[in-house]
Parts: structure tokens; C-alpha cells; sequence
């Protein structure tokens, strides 16, 4: 087990390595950060003491060796805009996506598996087919023009939900969090929401089609000629084989929607990280840009491993191919 | 009505344990009807061992379904009548009928790799088949699960509980789906070909320790096969199945050693054995038909070698002495 974890942040580093020497080629290829912050009457001799001092004058191996000899070191250098440092940048900014990705994941298990389940269950009935249609509408649609539709009606109809920004914060430690006050929550429905839709649509095929796989297995039919109740064949007989797609295509989708929630973010001006990095992109920021995209690897290789984690807890066989 | 005083009237009453008349499983496809199913009369009595034999197709696992109430859309029970033990299973509830499996009747599969859930340990499948007949704690399921295991010969119980199904074999497998279908005591056990994904040396222990634990605890037994081999020493009588139809029944012997239905014969001339040693084994001739497009008359006609211009108007079951019944215009009398 050590070893097997071990073994992942390995992984990750290479990822690291291969992905940070892309990120610095390409916004270098890119254009010119400089010409982004200085005012277009400056000088030729100003512009040269700017890249001096952001070290840009250097050539981009050179830069590229400096970036990693300081963030061995835990130094991943300082925003070109604003001059602080990247990653607290990014700290800053994290607490608000992950809140709304958590709350947007949850309710989309929440609704999404249930219904899957039923529309597996009985796949001819009317209330299944209306179920997929409405999964289908849910992730065809795209995200913003379903996130302005919820302004339109909650916020602009019938005033009853804020369109846009965080709500209250309480500082649990270093972390602010909007979830534990009812302004929080109240600015948190629609973003959520938006965010949520698409994802609990897909959660209702992921599970449709693993019902629609496990309830023709002999071990079903098994347990109804054992007499269990349904209850129980359901719960536990179906559920426990159903929850290993489930949590595969969770784990790929909350990894996601923390990296690149960016959408929602930007329709609701949500203050999280998403906004941050299109705005870095712009910028050509490119040590926010790169602490960035290294944050979101090690943060994707350690969901992928909770989700492993999360297999051996749920089938035996995993664990075996572990412990060898 | 309740269940168990139901029973009790009748078992004072000399009925036999199981009694299937004229029935009819059909499977409403695309492609048509799919008559899986089209007339079987079968009569069990208490602890009596039944073969039911067949080739594939021909219907003999839908029997068995058909008497559990497996049986899932498009299939239906169309026509006929189950009686067990005085209960009409075709009629009878869901709920009533859930009481009954696994409880009074339990069934055995066929695939060993495929009856245990993967994800559950041996202990939760066999203490959950317990608690859903009678209220009892799960120290004392545990207890009856454990005494299950011990009861099918498998050594080290208290491992095996723990156990996942991929960590044991095949015939380990296939023994604790019998411990499990034995476990609430039924009185009546459907095995559908449950020796069959097994090695040869597993399959003889097992139909020997099935056979022995059934005359024990007086459980009848319906065993189903394709092979006319394993049930010759196991059964007290035989039912050849053909077409979704019981071709012949009669005692064991007299079907082996007299077959009075030309299909019956057949199968018994393909059996290897050492009589025939260095000869070419008989086959029928032939294909089984289709159930969507059955020939007209006995769906035997057409691959047998007695067949005569009655034959075009499907026979119905003779009943002969010696508690003999066969379904054929020309039977080798």
C-alpha cells in the first residue's frame, strides 16, 4: 500500500516536470508578457529594465532552470501583475471553488444516482424516458446559457436568489467559507446549480447503464431465488456493484470541475480560481499560470488516488491486486 | 391467507409435494412467440430426486424459473397451473411467493463464477438468506451459516466465511451455493445443471454429497441436466424434456434400460460408455428446431427415424403402467 502511493507521486512528478516545461514554451511562444504591463507610450529602455527585473531578459532555459531550482525550494515565483507571490494567489482563491464543486458534486450524486437507478430499473416505464430526456436537455445545454437562465428566473423574475458574488464568509482557520452562513448558501444556489445540472445528467447514464449491466447478472437473479427482499437486493446486491462506475466517473468529473470550473465561475463572478487563471492566461502571467496547472496535477493525482482507495474499499479483488 | 397454516392443511392430506400441470412459458420476442415452455406436467413427491433432462433450448431451466417465479418480461406463464404443497404459485403474490423461495423451495445455478456477488463476503450471502425468512440475531445466523458450510464439506468454515468469491475455486463456489440453498431447510431444491462448469472428480463428489444430503433431511430434488449419465445414479425418476415439452417420464431404470420415446433412445445411443468403445457414437440426426418455428404436430418428427403421417398431429401424454407416461404416436413398446 505505501509503495502503491509512493509509486503515484512519482508519477505525478514526471507529469509535473513534462507539463511545466510545456506551460513555459508555450506562453513564451505565445508573446511578450511585458507588452502587457507596461503603458503603450513606454520606452524601449523602460520595457528592457521591466524584463530585467522579471528576469525575462535571460533565455528560456535558463528561465526555466531558475523556476525550478526555487520551486524545489517551494518558491513558485511572484504574479508579473500584481507581484505577489503565485501560489498564495492561488490559496486565496481555492477555498471558493472548492466549496461550490462540493456542493455542485454532492447535489449532482444526490439526484443523479437515484434517477439513474430508477431508469435502469424499469427502462420502458414513461417516468424513465422522461428522466433521460431531461439528462439529455441536461448536458447538451451549455453551461452558461443554463447558468442565465437560472439568473433570468431566480434572480431577475422572482428576486429570490443573488445573481452574482460570494456571499458572507466565516474564517474556519486560514480558510474562509461562504457554506456556513445562509447568505453564503444563498449566493451559492444558483452557481452550484449551473455547475451541478450537467453533471448530475451525467451521473444519470452512468448509472443507468451500470443497473442496466448488473440487473441481468445471475448473482441478481440469485438473490431474489435466495427470498431477499427487494429492499435489500436493491440496496446492497445492486448498489455495491453500480458504485464502482460511479465513483470513477465522479472522481474524473469533481477533478475537473475544480481545474476548470472556470465557465460558472465567470458567468456568477465567482471568485475562485477558474477566474483567476483565464485572467492569468490573458495576462501572459505565466508563474500564476504554471504554480497553477502544477497545483491542479498534484491535486488530480491525489483524487485519483482517494478514488483508487475508494475501489479497494468497495471490491475485494482490488485489494488484492494492491497487496502483490 | 397465511402461508405456514396453509401448509399445515396440506401436509395432512397425501398430496404430492409439487404438481405441475399443462404449463406454458412463452416469451413474447420480436421475432415472435417463444415458446420456451408448451406443456409440462411434472408430479414430485416429498424427498423424491426428479432428472430432468434435455438439450439446451428445450426448456428445462425455464421450468424451473417458471416454479420460483423468476420469470422476467417478455416471458410470461401463460397457461397451467403449480401447485406446492397446496399453494398456487401461478396466482399466489409477490411478497407470499418471496416467503416461499429460498425458504420451502431454493434453487441451485448452473455457474458458480456467477451466483456469488462479487463485492459481498460468503458470510453476508449466507446470513442474509437466513434473515429474510425468520427474525433471528446475527450471532445465531452466523451460527446456522457456519453449520451450512460445515454440512456441504467444506473444510475451515471460519475462513471461508470471510472470505471473498474470488478467492475461492470453483467447486468451493458451487458448494457454498448449495450450502446456501440448503441453509432455511427447504423442501423442495431446484439444481439447474449446477455440476456442469465443474471438473469431472468435483462433480461426482458433489452430486454424491447432494444425493446424500437430500435423503437425510428428506428434500425433494429437481435435478436438471443435459446429461443423461448424471442423473442415471441419482435420480429416482427421469423426465425427458424436447421442445418445451416432457417427452418421457418414467423410474430411472425403466427410462435407461427401456426408453419408450424414439428421442429418449437417442439420447441414450449417444451416451459414451464402454460398450461402444472404438465404435462411432450415435448421434442424433438433426438440429434442434427452433422454438419460434416449431414443426407442425411432434417436434420430434422430423429427425425421427419412426416417424409416420400421424405424427404430423402432436401427440398427447399415454400413461402406461409402472407409473410410465410417454408422448409419441409410435413409442418402442
Amino acid at each position: 500500500m505505501p509503495v502503491f502511493i509512493i509509486n503515484r507521486l512519482f508519477q505525478a512528478l514526471g507529469v509535473i516536470l513534462v507539463m511545466s516545461v510545456l506551460v513555459f514554451v508555450g506562453l513564451y511562444l505565445i508573446g511578450d508578457p511585458t507588452s502587457m504591463l507596461v503603458s503603450p507610450e513606454a520606452t524601449e529602455i523602460e520595457r528592457q529594465a521591466l524584463r530585467k527585473a522579471l528576469g525575462l531578459d535571460q533565455s528560456i532555459w535558463v528561465q526555466y532552470l531558475t523556476f525550478l531550482e526555487n520551486a524545489v525550494q517551494g518558491d513558485f515565483g511572484r504574479s508579473f501583475l500584481t507581484g505577489q507571490p503565485a501560489l498564495q494567489l492561488i490559496i486565496e482563491r481555492m477555498p471558493a471553488t472548492v466549496e461550490l464543486v462540493i456542493v455542485a458534486m454532492t447535489f449532482s450524486v444526490l439526484v443523479g444516482v437515484p434517477l439513474g437507478i430508477l431508469a435502469g430499473l424499469r427502462p420502458k416505464a414513461p417516468s424513465s424516458k422522461a428522466i433521460m430526456t431531461g439528462s439529455i436537455l441536461g448536458f447538451s445545454l451549455p453551461n452558461f446559457w443554463i447558468g442565465l437562465m437560472l439568473i433570468m428566473l431566480f434572480a431577475v423574475y422572482l428576486g429570490v436568489l443573488p445573481a452574482s458574488a460570494r456571499g458572507e464568509t466565516v474564517s474556519v482557520g486560514p480558510v474562509a467559507l461562504s457554506i456556513l452562513t445562509v447568505d453564503g448558501w444563498q449566493h451559492l444556489a444558483l452557481p452550484a446549480l449551473t455547475l451541478g445540472l450537467a453533471k448530475a445528467a451525467l451521473m444519470i447514464r452512468v448509472t443507468r447503464a451500470a443497473t442496466r449491466e448488473v440487473l441481468p447478472m445471475d448473482y441478481i437473479k440469485f438473490a431474489r431465488a435466495k427470498g431477499l427482499r427487494p429492499s435489500r437486493i436493491l440496496n446492497v446486491h445492486l448498489l455495491k456493484n453500480i458504485l464502482i462506475p460511479i465513483i470513477t466517473v465522479a472522481g474524473l468529473e469533481f477533478g475537473q470541475a475544480i481545474a476548470f470550473a472556470v465557465v460558472t465561475e465567470s458567468v456568477f463572478s465567482w471568485p475562485g480560481m477558474g477566474k483567476l487563471l483565464i485572467d492569468s492566461i490573458i495576462t501572459l502571467d505565466r508563474p500564476v499560470v504554471v504554480a497553477y496547472l502544477i497545483m491542479m496535477v498534484f491535486f488530480l493525482v491525489i483524487l485519483n488516488l482517494v478514488v483508487d482507495i475508494l475501489y479497494m474499499a468497495i471490491d475485494p479483488s482490488a485489494r488484492e491486486k494492491v497487496r502483490d | 391467507m397465511d402461508v405456514s397454516s396453509m401448509q399445515a392443511t396440506a401436509t395432512t392430506r397425501q398430496e404430492p409435494l409439487l404438481s405441475i400441470k399443462g404449463l406454458k412459458t412463452h416469451f413474447a420476442t420480436r421475432a415472435g412467440v417463444v415458446k420456451a415452455v408448451d406443456g409440462v406436467d411434472i408430479e414430485l413427491g416429498r424427498g423424491e430426486i426428479l432428472g430432468l433432462v434435455g438439450e439446451s433450448g428445450s426448456g428445462k431451466s425455464i421450468t424451473g424459473f417458471s416454479i420460483l417465479g423468476l420469470i422476467d418480461p417478455p416471458g410470461r406463464i401463460v397457461d397451467g397451473s403449480i401447485e406446492y404443497d397446496g399453494l398456487d404459485l401461478v396466482s399466489m403474490g409477490e411478497e407470499p411467493r418471496r416467503q416461499l423461495r429460498g425458504n420451502d423451495i431454493a434453487m441451485i445455478f448452473q455457474d458458480p463464477s456467477m451466483t456469488l456477488n462479487p463485492v459481498l463476503r460468503i458470510d453476508t450471502q449466507l446470513i442474509e438468506t437466513v434473515q429474510a425468512h425468520a427474525e433471528v440475531s446475527t450471532a445465531e445466523a452466523r451460527q446456522r451459516a457456519r453449520d451450512a458450510l460445515v454440512q456441504v464439506g467444506i473444510p475451515s468454515p471460519d475462513e471461508r466465511l470471510k472470505a471473498y468469491p474470488y478467492e475461492l475455486s470453483g467447486g468451493m463456489r458451487q458448494r457454498i451455493a448449495i450450502a446456501i440453498a440448503l441453509i432455511n431447510k427447504p423442501k423442495l431444491i431446484i439444481a439447474d445443471e449446477p455440476t456442469t462448469a465443474l471438473d469431472v472428480s468435483i462433480q461426482g463428489q458433489i452430486i454424491y454429497e447432494v444425493k446424500q444430503l437430500c435423503r437425510k433431511t428428506g428434500t425433494a430434488l429437481i435435478w436438471i441436466t443435459h446429461d443423461l449419465a448424471v442423473v442415471a445414479g441419482l435420480a429416482d425418476r427421469i423426465s425427458v424434456m424436447y421442445a418445451g415439452r416432457i417427452v418421457e417420464t418414467g423410474i430411472t431404470a425403466d427410462v435407461i434400460e427401456r426408453p419408450l420415446h424414439p428421442y429418449t433412445q437417442g439420447l441414450i445411443d449417444s451416451v459414451p460408455s464402454h460398450s461402444t468403445r472404438g465404435r462411432r457414437l450415435h448421434q442424433i440426426k438433426g438440429m434442434t428446431p427452433s422454438l419460434l418455428n416449431l414443426p407442425q404436430g411432434c417436434a420430434f418428427r422430423d429427425r425421427c427415424e419412426r416417424a409416420t403421417p400421424e405424427c404430423l398431429v402432436a401427440p398427447e401424454p399415454t400413461l402406461l403402467p409402472g407409473g410410465k407416461s410417454v408422448r409419441c404416436w409410435n413409442p418402442a413398446l
